[in-house]
């Protein structure tokens, strides 16, 4: 189990032998990169199993390994130069000599690691018997093109073989989303990206120590190619150490509990994993859950973008079936590789659904992936991949749907069934000059103020964590305030009316209203959809996110009011755009896409963080706890009436009960008065093929045929032709004004 | 026995029936999908998600745009209650989102005690507080 439904047979071993002598190019290997599942059991993997085999002992062994690993990943955490570092966005982990990712660290971003197993296995087989490379004891390799198996291009990894007596027993590897990675926009996650070239840095795994120093003329080279040298040549030492103390807490263990043992743990780990993950899914209900959600742009432009999922559960095995999905896009960076959607899915397993099964990838041996190749999911390998996350977060957020819909039956829970979590990146990206004179690029820690879903008995958490790390921290605003030329006059302040409705709602995002002072040159950026389509449903009845806009004030300098006139500002988005306190300023507002742009002192830049999804209906709240928000200042009044039929004292908060449950069933019965049976309302609800009033790229009804922008262009999926390329956004401006002006001058004679 | 699928739907294994998890009405087949049991509402995104900012003022309010997204609304038709709320495209089919073997699921339950109630999970419990 394992490889993809897709891929053909390999090639014979002599063809693979000559092609292997003769390669001008060694891209990814497809037969690495379509086969998630565990490599075969070594033979010395089964010497060590035969001679270690009491699950008790390889327990204590594992648990000694892990705890040095989690001992590394505290030195990431701490240690590390990165934004992303210091918040958790990073991992460390142990790989097994083949590969296989076999301990994760307990916090960090599992995806992270669960793909650098593609890049150790590129090197096992192409380095380790090339004489130009070759694997020492010492070596350290690199790799960060998302191709050769990262989540995307501004993550770095680096890997470290751990050898016993001249033989490799096993891997340390640790990641970090760095940011800056040279790409045509600062920070590392391009919108602008049209071709792979334009995304920076294209580091194929190579070797970037020996003996445990790092190259100076590699670092050099890699230095001169990213906004950050400081930051990239810090994190390569803080990586490349955070390996070494893995190497020696196993070479401890070694020498505590033998080789054996050691090999024996980690290969065990893996093969106890599937069996358990296989013995859970037993007590799932056989069938198919479905679920497709739709994206608003690519970042570049707004378009509608189907992600199309069929999960299908029989016996011990689950199959994740994306076909019909949107047509790739091939001059936008969109696009997502189907690893990092696996990897994404291995965390949504090993944080939201099973968090007590051990954090490696045996958890994804029993599923299968089925994807319509090339797709916005499976894209063409000069496709731009970037932006992945525009895609995959709502991959993401349909299998948590399909998976819950399988789970809240199971007697046998492991965690509780959830509503969906929110799933976009929310943040600012920035870049320039800080006011320290240093050339920065990277992300906002709010990426990991997501609101979590609503549970069946409890409402979602505020700002809780990312989809992609648990375990993660919104950062010290002051913290950042020292190092970079911007503040966030309100940060942390809950968004009123940004819920997820329902009887349990869903946790609630913080609005962040910025403003850049202090530097010559400096700017934002913002990379994130739902400005027209949510980015997330609700469950069981409960409602979903609403959409998020850019909201901005220009024109104006607020360091100078709040000296002058600091009573006229507002403290809120809702307030400062509807009351519109500066006279001569422009307010407007945008989908959540900005490309770079260089800020003037004291204009303001406001977004906010989404909430998750709402659980049941919102008629059965508790009405007590509509007065909970209501008092936190979380909802509004129109809200406590309009969506959960609140009746209490505008003064006092004191809730008629009577008066609400009366109010209740009156609002079910007109419910039921304007609703119609699904048979009759479908005959007038559904149409062929999309309206026409939005570019649509995806299926609609049969997931055999994709549409490409418009109602009436119907393609066999995965048979693009010619392929989707979006014009320059620009070029549309103008096609569109110059028409404008051929006509004004043709009615002018 | 019956078999809570959803907090609001329920599969009574010997009739092999949806029914609505508050009031008990059959809602249909269980074999079919339980979405043609319910009552079903399209309505506008922005009855739901209003605008924050005001809709006069700006293009982009935080609420949903209507040409890209509906809400519809799966009710009981005996007691009104929510049993599935689906975001979609004006016209798009909706999905048959939940399609069991009924015939595993009854193979599977022969097996597991009845229960009155469904099975939340594990609850959270908080670590001891040390310093």
């Amino acid at each position: 189990m394992g490889d993809d439904m897709d891929i053909g047979g390999a090639p014979s071993s002599a063809v693979q032998d000559f092609l292997k002598e003769t390669s001008l190019y060694l891209a990814p290997d497809p037969e690495i990169m379509n086969n998630h599942g565990l490599e075969p059991r070594t033979a010395y993997e089964d010497q060590c199993i035969g001679k270690e085999g009491d699950p008790v002992r390889l327990e204590i062994v594992r648990e000694r390994i892990l705890a040095g690993v989690n001992e590394s990943y505290e030195m990431l955490e701490n240690m590390g130069a990165a934004p992303g570092a210091k918040w958790g966005d990073c991992v460390s982990a142990v790989y097994t000599a083949s590969g296989d990712l076999s301990l994760a660290s307990s916090g960090g971003v599992v995806i992270f690691c669960n793909l650098v197993q593609y890049p150790i296995k590129f090197v096992n087989k192409y380095w380790s018997g090339d004489p130009t490379v070759g694997i020492n004891e010492g070596d350290v390799f690199i790799v960060n093109d998302a191709r050769y198996g990262q989540a995307h291009n501004t993550d770095q990894s680096m890997m470290m073989p751990v050898f016993h007596e001249g033989r490799i027993i096993a891997w340390a590897g640790a990641t970090v989303h760095e940011g800056e990675n040279g790409a045509i926009e600062p920070g590392g996650m391009p919108s602008l990206a049209e071709q792979i070239w334009d995304e920076g840095l294209k580091m194929s795994p190579f070797k970037v120590a020996e003996n445990y120093k790092l190259r100076r003329d590699l670092v050099t080279f890699l230095q001169n190619s990213v906004r950050e040298p400081k930051l990239q040549y810090a994190d390569m030492k803080v990586k490349m150490y955070v390996c070494r103390r893995i190497e020696t807490r196993i070479h401890e263990a070694i020498a505590e509990y033998g080789v054996e043992a050691v090999v024996a743990a980690l290969r065990m780990n893996l093969e106890d994993t599937d069996a358990e993950v296989r013995r859970r899914l037993l007590e799932w209900p056989d069938g198919t859950t479905r679920h497709a959600w739709w994206t608003d742009g690519t970042l570049r432009e707004n378009v509608q973008i189907k992600i199309n999922l069929e999960l299908t559960k029989k016996g011990d095995e689950l199959t994740f079936d994306y076909r019909g999905s949107s047509p790739e896009f091939t001059n936008r960076s969109n696009n997502s590789l189907d690893i990092t959607v696996k990897g994404m899915l291995a965390q949504l397993f090993l944080t939201f659904i099973w968090p007590d099964i051990p954090r490696n990838q045996g958890v994804l041996a029993p599923m299968k992936f089925v994807f319509d190749t090339p797709s916005v999911l499976k894209p063409s390998f000069g496709t731009p991949n970037a932006q992945s996350m525009m895609t995959v977060f709502t991959a993401w957020s349909a299998g948590q749907v399909c998976a819950m819909k399988f789970l809240y039956s199971n007697p046998n829970k492991y965690t509780r069934v959830l509503a969906p979590w929110f799933n976009m990146i929310n943040t600012f990206l920035f870049g320039g000059l800080t006011q320290h004179g240093e050339m920065v690029g990277n992300v906002c820690a709010d990426i990991n103020g997501m609101g979590g879903g609503a549970l069946a008995d409890r409402d979602g958490e505020h700002g809780c964590s990312p989809i992609f790390a648990t375990m993660s921290d919104i950062g010290e605003q002051e913290f950042i305030e020292e190092e970079m030329p911007f503040i966030q006059i309100v940060s942390k302040k809950m968004m009123r009316d940004n819920q997820g409705f329902g009887r349990q709602r869903g946790g609630m995002g913080y609005q962040m209203v910025l403003a850049m002072r202090d530097s010559p040159a400096f700017g934002f950026m913002l990379t994130a959809m739902g400005a027209k389509f949510p980015n997330i449903p609700g469950l069981f009845g409960g409602y979903g996110c609403p959409t998020y806009p850019l909201a901005r004030v220009s024109g104006v300098d607020v360091f100078e009011i709040l000296k002058t006139d600091p009573g006229s500002f507002r403290y809120s988005i809702e307030e400062l755009m509807n009351d519109r306190p500066f006279k001569d300023a422009k307010y407007s507002t945008h989908p959540m896409t900005l490309g770079y742009t260089l800020a003037s002192r004291g204009e303001l830049y406001m977004i906010s963080q989404g909430t998750g999804g709402g659980f049941g209906d919102p008629l059965d709240r508790k009405p007590e706890d509509v007065i909970r928000d209501l008092d936190e200042d979380l909802i509004t009044h129109d809200v406590a009436w309009r969506v959960y039929r609140v009746v209490y004292d505008n003064e006092t908060l004191h809730v008629d009960e009577q008066a609400t449950e009366e109010a209740r069933e009156i609002m079910r019965r007109e419910r039921i008065a304007k609703s119609k049976p699904f048979d009759a309302f479908c005959k007038e609800w559904v149409k062929d093929k999309p309206n026409g009033k939005v570019p649509y790229y995806g299926s609609w009804d049969d997931r055999s045929m994709v549409h490409t922008g418009s109602p009436d262009t119907l393609q066999p999926a995965a048979q693009i032709n010619p392929p989707v390329v979006m014009a320059h956004p620009l070029q549309v401006k103008i096609d569109r004004l110059e028409a404008e002006l051929a006509a004004c001058r043709k009615q002018q004679g | 026995m019956k078999v809570f699928i959803t907090s609001m739907l329920t599969i009574d294994l010997d009739s092999e029936r949806w029914e609505c998890g508050s009031c008990g009405h059959d809602i249909g087949n269980a074999r079919d999908n339980y979405k043609k049991g319910l009552l079903v509402r399209d309505r506008d995104p922005s009855e739901i998600h209003a605008p924050i900012l005001d809709a006069e003022k700006y293009d982009f309010t935080f609420a949903p745009d209507a040409d890209w997204c509906r809400i519809l609304e799966y009710c009981c038709p005996n007691c009104g209650h929510l049993a599935e709320v689906e975001y979609l495209p004006p016209g798009h089919p909706p999905a048959h989102d939940i399609d069991l073997d009924i015939d595993a699921l009854k193979a599977q339950w022969a097996k597991r005690e009845p229960l009155s109630a469904p099975v939340l999970g594990p609850d959270f419990v908080a670590p001891p507080h040390s310093h």
